[in-house]
């Protein structure tokens, strides 16, 4: 009966307990908190965490357990995971593995039976911050002057990306090269089924060698970090602006933003969950969308970048677009997975451009 | 988009009379949609007949009509008021009903009366089974193999193309109400015959069943831009084949995967876009449990019962913002409340809730227990809790059937076949045959198999039995305390698996500091400050609900709608929570009733959605340090926690704990009311069999007989003779020393009854009212009739003195009902009940006097002198008023409907008019009971009964109705005089009475009690039929006076305004 205590420490010193689940030690990463409901799976699978330790706010996690089906990559790159309830004897016709051995196969940490809601709390009021999972109390004094002095990799998206092209989709009647700075599976489902061939590049490929295989569109795909580090990223982004149609996902939303002129800041908790609505200022309609980003796009002045959608809960910048070249980009998931997918449609958008982009 | 500015006003249908299908829900919605319009700056036309809700109290429309809900009425009201528009979305079926009726009559155009949100031809498109499936199928939605059918004929064609079993299901009716499951071709036409019958346009669906699918609700608001939000999930814990209404459910979803859910999201968004609905509403789906495989299996076009959960669940005001969208506004044109965002965004949970049905199977012993498609619960009760094991056991204990957790003592002594079987029959207590079967070893495997619910569930179930045996068996460490106290096992349970008492677990706890900590319902899982949160109790780290500035006064609600203690009490509540917030006090709400106002976000400074037990409530109290509580409102619920209130140290306002004892303590009430000289109808207790007969027999007959320790008129009856009494002793209560039974003469008589309001020296009596039916009939049961005809002002003096000396002697500060019967000229007190009671909102309402608010003030240390109020009877007005009950006899199969001293009815409808025969009329009229001015009766009358038959029944014959009657009923009218055809009982050869009513010949059934309540007798039998056929069958020859007297009411329709300015 009984359970070993462990900790979650935040650089502000404040201290959680918990028990340990999956493979457990102690390790640092960037506390952000989810408010998704279900979906954890394709949260832990989603590039765009690496290097955080996720909370998620929902208490009963893997419920439905967990399968090679809901991954949208294929590790965890998060550094750990927060829930109150993690679910020893899942029930679904897909489940393969629990959660908790799901976290050890894939060698990640993390805690249970914390108080998540107070530690979400904590976040919204002081902001994300950089914590670690600690064993003992013993280790907090150490830990903290570790988390003080820590230093995010900074070009963390290279770590995560892609490390050869590959065809992720073999044929279709127009053809996407996707940039991938940790690039979501779904992106790639999304695209090939609207019949597009998909070729997946490593962030770091040149541009000549990305439009040698003379895509349709190319799509700059969300990932981890702060974009203003991702300075070839953001040279990527310049470079193809008018050689090709972009569309960009989150990081790939900010890398445009930045290639534009446009400033990005980092938000105080960031936008995690799955029920961001977003308007959409040209049609007056409103989604509820899929978000994970901690930075945001502002404009400086810029008149040839539009505004093409906004969040309505803090009025951010959610979505842009050149004004004359065939370039737009949002700060959500319109892939979900996991999330609503009300935002389809923008991958369609993207198809109508290439195609009337090529017939020009 | 702004509102349209061509509209000023606004009629809103309300739905009536609380039936089993249609609660308090539509209170909540009702009167969140008259405050949102009203402070949108319209005016507001209400039209409800249910005088026991908030919506029709002064204040919340700007004018009121507690007028019949029938075409005739609404036109009236309507030509005399020219509302701009209808909302007709918000009243549930019946109100929805309603307005597609007056635009078929044309109503609607010939006044020029726009219709808000979806239109009719949308909501046609929902609610007719056909259309829904056309379309459907037009979508690509997929839907159950079914066909629509209004014979049998096609029923039994159609059922055999689509195999059996089937499920038939009625259009435009709630509540499941005519539906079912049937097996075979004999089964089929005896449902489909029903159905039909239920069905307003003679529709039903066959169709193939999907039983043992997951069965999931969305929520869904779409507004007038197309702009569409999922409220909520819902999952039912009980797969398809359980109507929702009597599921227990979960939300959010717990076993399904993102993948899933989203597909079932996206489904519903494209439903409800494509039928253009704007508003809210429901969407049931059905998924396969073993693939991505589902089916549409019904729209509800409008707010329904799962809105006001998932209102509650969520912290969503759904109500009112379906009502800002039906006024033109676009979702993202409206705030939300909670935190001052966007309405336009979908909530996220940060906890899980369940709701449990509350069924009334507690009073009616011989009901059909089990579950189907036709609903038969008449409440639920919600819990949160930051697990589902927390969640299910205080909702188990919010439902106040004596339970703790899942160990139900009654189940213990079963066999295990005897347990097989009753988890077969899928009844009200299959959660705790399912843990009782844990208990015993049985498999998950094989329990999941028989009963298709998700082994996610079964698991958790499981889990709480193993619990039960950690608890028996490990040593109770801080840490083991602490984790079962997470699980949201009580100090009552814990020390009853340890066996020691809960006070010394909460000792233990004590020393531990393990204390439950309070959590937010915020809409949003933490990500955002809220303004207007509401609470539920953990055993977690951090405590949210901050301090109160201003003095704290808690107001104990009454937990969920049954039988007995209605939506009066909420409406009691809700008016103290807003007495005392107009006193200047912050007032905070216990409460676990998900469908009704008081657990509305604005309705207190607080709200705590915990169940109303010692325990839950001691813990909120001690967080709270409120300077008084108040217990008189919640109905016995409240009353019961007085005690236990003032034990642990706190203040509860008004009259004390000790008061609220000598009216339930026997012994103390009879010796108070011979000190003050108050006759009351002589009693004994008994406690033998032997005794009883030799009491009785002193009494003399007819004698009234309950069990002393049992409340609320349960296993009462009259006894006519010693073999009635050996009978009752044998079928209903077993007397002993330990279980006494208390013997009263049986006073026949007029019934009155009365509210007190007193501040310990004076008492105001708003009303004395008069009931229709004489004393035996119980009083919830009977109808009462404001101001009362036939009382002398001797009378009313001495019931006055008499309310005034017990005030006086119980130190009542508050309120008080008593009961009393003229008894050849005298007055006897029959019960008195410290607290507010069923007719505070009728009597507030008629009088015009704010009760519960005045109340609220003397409990707050005021007198009615202070107050500016003369003490004494109130002044009546110059109409009268009706309360009629309305039962829900037709959703509960095997239930005794005669009247008696139990209570039975669910709800009420009231008349008002400047006459008695026209107030009954109304009244009448209200509660569903029309006769035609001709027609064919059958008579069946008890011997005791037929000298004082004879003048009513001639009179209905006078009246033009021809009569059937059973041998001795027809010899007797015979010999005086009266033409009647004789009809063979049940049990003779047909042509018999129950083929009789079967034939549709009749059109009212009269029928009273001759002996016992035996589901085998012929007089049960009858008023069966009658039921099951839906012709009106009355039991009491009080009733059917009354009814022939409203008959004769001939005049125009008139109608009555109340609060209009
Ligand atoms: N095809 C079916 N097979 C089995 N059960 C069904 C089927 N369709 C509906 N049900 C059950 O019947 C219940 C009541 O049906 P529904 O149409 O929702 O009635 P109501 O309109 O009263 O809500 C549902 O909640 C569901 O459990
Ligand atoms: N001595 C009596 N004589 C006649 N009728 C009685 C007597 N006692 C009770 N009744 C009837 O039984 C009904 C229920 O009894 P009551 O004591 O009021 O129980 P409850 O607690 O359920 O209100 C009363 O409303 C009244 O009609
Ligand atoms: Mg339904
Ligand atoms: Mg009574």
């Amino acid at each position: 009966m009984h359970k070993q205590v462990s900790y979650l420490l935040l650089e502000d010193g404040s201290l959680f307990s918990g028990h340990p689940i999956g493979a457990w030690r102690e390790q640092p990463g960037e506390v952000v908190f989810n408010t998704s409901m279900t979906g954890y799976q394709e949260i832990l699978t989603d590039p765009s965490y690496a290097g955080q330790i996720i909370v998620l706010t929902f208490p009963l996690i893997g419920n439905y357990g967990t399968t090679p089906k809901f991954t949208e990559s294929n590790s965890i790159h998060a550094h750990g995971l927060i829930v109150s309830e993690s679910c020893a004897t899942p029930s679904h016709w897909q489940s393969q593995s629990p959660l908790d051995g799901y976290l050890k196969t894939n060698n990640v940490p993390g805690l249970s039976g914390l108080d998540t809601r107070a530690l979400t709390r904590h976040l919204r009021e002081r902001g994300t911050m950089r914590g670690a999972l600690v064993q003992d109390l013993q280790s907090t004094d150490h830990w903290l002057e570790q988390l003080r002095s820590y230093q995010s990799e900074p070009a963390i998206a290279n770590l995560v990306s892609t490390p050869a092209a590959y065809r992720a989709s073999e044929q279709g009647s127009w053809r996407v090269a996707v940039l991938d700075f940790g690039a979501k599976s779904n992106i790639v489902r999304s695209l090939a089924a609207l019949d597009a061939e998909v070729i997946v590049y490593p962030a770091s490929t040149p541009v000549q060698k990305l439009l040698a295989c003379s895509p349709d569109a190319v799509v700059l795909s969300n990932g981890p970090g702060d974009p203003a580090n991702c300075t070839q990223g953001i040279k990527a982004a310049k470079e193809l602006l008018g050689a090709v149609p972009l569309m960009g996902i989150c990081l790939g939303h900010q890398l445009l933003g930045l290639a534009m002129g446009a400033k990005t800041y980092r938000l105080k908790f960031g936008h995690r969950g799955g029920n961001h609505p977003v308007k959409d200022l040209r049609s007056g309609r409103v989604s509820i969308t899929s978000q994970n980003h901690g930075y945001a796009v502002a404009l400086d002045g810029q008149t040839d970048i539009e505004i093409t959608h906004i969040n309505l809960y803090d009025g951010s910048v959610e979505g842009i677009c050149h004004r004359e070249l065939p370039v737009f980009s949002v700060q959500y998931h319109p892939e979900a997975c996991p999330g609503p997918t009300d935002s389809r449609y923008l991958f369609e958008q993207l198809k109508d451009t290439a195609t009337a982009w090529r017939r020009s | 988009m702004p509102r349209d500015l061509n509209i000023n006003s606004v009629l809103v249908i309300g739905s009536g009379p609380i039936i089993i299908g249609q609660a308090a829900e539509f209170d909540y919605s009702g009167t969140q949609a008259c405050r949102t319009l009203k402070e949108a700056g319209l005016r507001v036309i209400l039209v409800n007949n249910n005088p026991a809700t908030i919506m029709t109290d002064p204040g919340i429309a700007d004018v009121t009509y507690m007028e019949p809900l029938t075409i005739p009425y609404l036109t009236e009201i309507i030509s005399r008021e020219r509302p701009d528009a209808l909302l007709p979305t918000l009243g549930g079926q019946v109100g929805l009903n309603l307005a597609s009726e007056l635009s078929r009559h044309g109503v609607l155009d010939r006044f020029g009366v726009k219709l808000l949100g979806t239109s009719l031809q949308a909501i046609a498109k929902a609610e007719d089974r056909m259309e829904f499936k056309q379309a459907m199928i037009e979508m690509g939605q997929p839907v159950a193999k079914s066909a629509i059918v209004s014979t049998v004929q096609d029923a039994l064609s159609a059922a055999a193309e689509i195999g059996y079993p089937v499920i038939v299901r009625p259009a435009y009716t709630l509540g499941g109400t005519g539906g079912g499951m049937a097996t075979d071709a004999l089964d089929l036409k005896t449902i489909t015959e029903q159905g039909l019958r239920y069905s307003p346009v003679c529709q039903v669906l066959i169709e193939a069943s999907i039983a043992g699918w997951k069965e999931i609700e969305y929520e869904v608001i779409r507004d007038g831009a197309g702009n569409a939000i999922t409220i909520c999930n819902m999952e039912n814990i009980d797969p398809v084949g359980i109507h929702t209404g009597d599921s227990i459910v979960v939300a959010p979803c717990q076993t399904l995967s993102d993948q899933e859910l989203q597909m079932l999201r996206t489904a519903s968004l494209q439903i409800v876009g494509a039928l253009g609905i704007s508003g809210g509403c429901n969407v049931q789906l059905a998924l396969h449990p073993e693939s991505m495989e589902y089916c549409v299996i019904e729209v509800n076009p409008r707010v329904s019962r799962s809105s006001a959960l998932a209102s509650k669940a969520t912290g969503y005001p759904i109500a009112k913002v379906a009502t800002l969208v039906s006024l033109g506004y676009n979702l993202d044109e409206i705030e939300n409340a909670v935190t001052g965002t966007t309405a336009c965004f979908e909530p996220a949970l940060d906890y899980v809730v369940v709701k449990i049905p509350r069924w009334p199977f507690d009073k009616f012993s011989t009901a059909n227990r089990s579950l189907g498609s036709q609903m038969k619960a008449t409440g639920e009760v919600m819990a949160i809790g930051r697990n589902l094991e927390t969640a299910l056991q205080k909702a188990i204990r919010s439902l106040e059937i004596k339970l703790e957790d899942l160990y139900l003592p009654a189940l213990t002594p079963l066999s295990d076949d005897a347990l097989y079987r009753k988890l077969a029959l899928r009844d009200d207590e299959r959660i705790f045959v399912l843990a009782e079967l844990f208990r015993r070893g049985y498999e998950l495997e094989e329990l999941h198999r028989r009963t298709r619910i998700d082994r996610y569930f079964l698991h958790k179930i499981y889990g709480l039995v193993q619990w039960e045996s950690l608890l028996a068996t490990e040593e109770l460490s801080a840490e083991l305390l602490r984790e079962a106290k997470q699980l949201g096992f009580t100090d009552k349970s814990i020390a009853r698996y340890r066996s020691t008492t809960a006070d010394a677990i909460r000792a233990l706890r004590a020393e531990h500091n393990i204390k439950p900590s309070f959590k937010m319902v915020d809409t949003c899982a933490g990500e955002f400050a809220a303004r207007t949160p509401y609470f539920y109790s953990s055993y977690e780290q951090e405590d949210e609900a901050g301090p109160l500035d201003s003095e704290r006064v808690v107001v104990i609600g009454s937990g969920p709608i049954r039988i007995g203690q209605g939506v009066e009490f909420d409406y009691c509540s809700v008016r103290a929570s807003l007495g005392l917030r107009e006193a200047g006090r912050a007032a905070i709400v216990i409460n676990n009733n998900p469908e009704t106002v008081s657990t509305d976000f604005d309705t207190s400074s607080r709200l705590y959605f915990e169940p109303l037990t010692a325990e839950d409530v001691i813990g909120i109290l001690e967080k709270e340090q409120p300077q008084g509580i108040m217990v008189q409102f919640g109905g016995q619920t409240a009353v019961n926690l007085a005690e236990s209130i003032s034990r642990a140290g706190f203040k509860v306002l008004g009259t004390d704990a000790d008061a609220m004892d000598v009216c339930e303590d026997r012994e103390r009430f009879d010796q108070m009311l011979a000190e003050l000289d108050i006759p009351r109808p002589e009693g004994r207790t008994a406690r033998s069999a032997e005794q009883a007969e030799q009491l009785a027999a002193e009494l003399g007959f007819p004698v009234l007989v309950r069990p002393s320790y049992v409340l609320g008129g349960r296993s009462m009856a009259i006894v006519e003779n010693l073999d009635d009494l050996h009978r009752y002793l044998r079928e209903a209560v077993q007397v002993s020393p330990d279980h006494p039974i208390l013997i009263d003469r049986y006073l026949t008589g007029k019934e009155i009854e009365v509210d007190v309001i007193s501040d310990g020296e004076d008492i105001l009596i708003p009303g004395i009212m008069q009931h229709i039916e004489r004393a035996g009939v119980h009083s919830g049961d009977s109808i009462a009739v404001y101001p009362p005809v036939d009382v002398t002002d001797e009378q009313s003096a001495s019931i006055v003195d008499y309310c005034r000396r017990i005030a006086r002697k119980l130190n009542i500060r508050g309120l008080m009902n008593l009961q009393f019967v003229l008894y050849r000229n005298n007055v006897f007190v029959l019960e008195v009940n410290p607290r507010a009671s069923r007719t505070v909102p009728f009597l507030s309402k008629v009088t015009g006097i704010p009760i519960v608010k005045l109340a609220t003030r003397i409990m707050l240390g005021e007198t009615l002198q202070q107050m500016g109020i003369t003490p004494g009877l109130g002044e009546t007005p110059g109409y009268t008023s009706i309360k009629m009950p309305v039962f829900s006899f037709n959703k509960l199969t095997e239930v005794e409907t005669s009247l008696g001293p139990e209570m039975k009815s669910t709800g009420e409808a009231i008349g008002v008019a400047a006459s008695l025969p026209e107030a009954l009329y109304k009244a009448f009229l209200g509660a569903g009971l029309t006769l035609p001015k001709q027609g064919k009766a059958l008579v069946t009358i008890a011997n005791r009964d037929k000298q004082e038959a004879l003048p009513i029944i001639s009179a209905l014959h006078n009246a033009g109705w021809s009569l059937y009657a059973t041998k001795g009923t027809a010899k007797c009218l015979l010999e005086h005089g009266l033409s009647v055809e004789t009809v063979n009982k049940a049990t003779e050869q047909s042509p018999n009475v129950l083929e009789l009513i079967r034939s549709g010949e009749v059109q009212l059934v009269v029928n009273t009690l001759t002996q016992g309540k035996n589901p085998q007798r012929d007089g049960f039998r009858i008023r069966r039929a009658a039921v099951e056929y839906n012709i009106p069958c009355l039991t009491s020859l009080d009733t059917l006076a009354a009814l022939l007297e409203a008959m004769t009411d001939e005049a125009a329709v008139t109608v009555q305004a109340f609060g209009a300015k």
